[in-house]
């Protein structure tokens, strides 16, 4: 909005602007009191991994959302904004137990993730897709195809690479390991590049 | 479905506005935590607020209240707004600006409110209106009566500098 009158020398002086640290210190008091007075109803923070940096979010139930960078902040936060609630503030204590496991799975000290997840961003067969891909071991991989079998829908790879490519966490919900039955590693969401990093991570074991 | 905006958006757009207008009523020691009220009420609030709402009008009717709340417990207990000294806090070195907020304490409360809601917080009068009570023409008013205090006080103020000046330099 703009100042419209003849006071814009008066407007300036009435305090210079607040600093950024000013205000990000006053945003977190915000974000630990939200939590507290159960009013966050999404956490988010980012972090920085050897596959670029991730942004991570948490409902009160778990992990909501995993994103890489190329998939861009506004719009991961604007899509959660509209499909889980608009009460969204960054709030890194709520993803402690999140960065503690993906920090060990990067430093190849963890295998499984364990913490609480919420996946009310998926439904349906793609729900059930990723209800069935942690049963995919560490190290190794499945091909389209047998997932499909694997879930009661023989003929249905291409929608299980529709699932994998809009898996809302991945990482912890492992679609890297959905291969192509030629051998080559298929799409993801990452980039290629990035599914080739996470097979050599977890061969290199 | 909402097409709202990720309510960290909210603060880091209205953030910097909602504090100046937090200072501007109740001084610089209490305007973290007037801040603090306003946004743990606006996020309480957010869901229901319609969309495509004034937002920053929004939040600066909520620090009204919460400033006014603070005001109030801060009169009960102890010194009234006027006599706070407007302490020149780390970034406000420049003597004009501390001057003016001593003058802006001093005006009247209705004065004073009607000025930072439209002058800092870009309100229209409609809306200052609505925040403080009364008609948009006496929020008009107040704004501008209270501007003409500002400018009067401030012009004795730099005249009385420029006297100073005269007889320092004799």
């Amino acid at each position: 909005m703009t100042v419209d009158e003849p006071c814009q020398d008066l407007a300036g002086l009435f305090g210079t602007p607040p600093g950024a640290g000013e205000l990000a210190a006053l945003g977190e008091r915000l974000a630990v009191r939200a939590d507290d007075e159960g009013l966050l109803d999404v956490a988010y923070r980012t972090l920085d991994t050897p596959v670029g940096p991730l942004l991570l979010a948490a409902t009160a139930t778990g992990l909501v959302r995993v994103a890489y960078e190329r998939e861009g902040v506004e719009a991961v936060l604007g899509t959660l904004a509209a499909r889980v609630s608009p009460r969204i503030l960054r709030a890194p204590r709520r993803l402690d137990a999140a960065v503690r496991e993906l920090e060990e799975y990067f430093a190849r000290r963890r295998t499984r993730f364990e913490l609480p997840l919420d996946l009310r961003l998926s439904a349906g067969f793609r729900r059930s897709v990723l209800a069935y891909l942690p049963g995919i071991g560490y190290g190794t991989t499945a091909s389209y195809q047998a997932v499909a079998a694997a879930v009661h829908h023989p003929g249905a790879a291409r929608a299980v690479g529709t699932a994998c490519a809009t898996n809302p966490l991945p990482i912890v919900v492992p679609c890297h390991r959905v291969v192509r039955s030629d051998g080559r590693v298929g799409a993801y969401l990452g980039g290629p590049e990035v599914k080739h990093r996470l097979l050599d991570l977890e061969a290199d074991r | 479905m909402s097409d709202k905006l990720p309510f960290s958006e909210v603060v880091s757009r209205h953030g910097a506005t909602v504090l100046l207008v937090c200072r501007a009523v109740v001084g610089p020691v209490d305007a973290d935590d007037a801040w603090s009220e306003t946004f743990v009420s606006a996020l309480r609030a957010y869901p229901a607020l319609p969309a495509g709402a004034n937002v920053e009008a929004w939040l600066v009717t909520i620090a009204h209240r919460k400033a006014i709340d603070l005001l109030r417990k801060a009169r009960r207990s102890a010194t009234p707004m006027a006599d706070v000294p407007a302490a020149p806090t780390r970034r406000t070195d420049d003597p004009s600006v501390v001057d003016l907020r001593r003058l802006l304490a001093r005006l009247p409360e209705r004065q004073r409110l009607a000025v930072v809601y439209h002058y800092v917080g870009g309100l229209p009068y409609a809306e200052v209106a609505a925040a403080m009570g009364g008609s948009p023409d006496a929020a008009r008013r107040a704004a501008a009566d209270g501007i003409a205090r500002l400018r009067k006080a401030e012009s004795i103020t730099a005249r009385g500098e420029t006297a100073r000046a005269r007889e320092g330099r004799s």
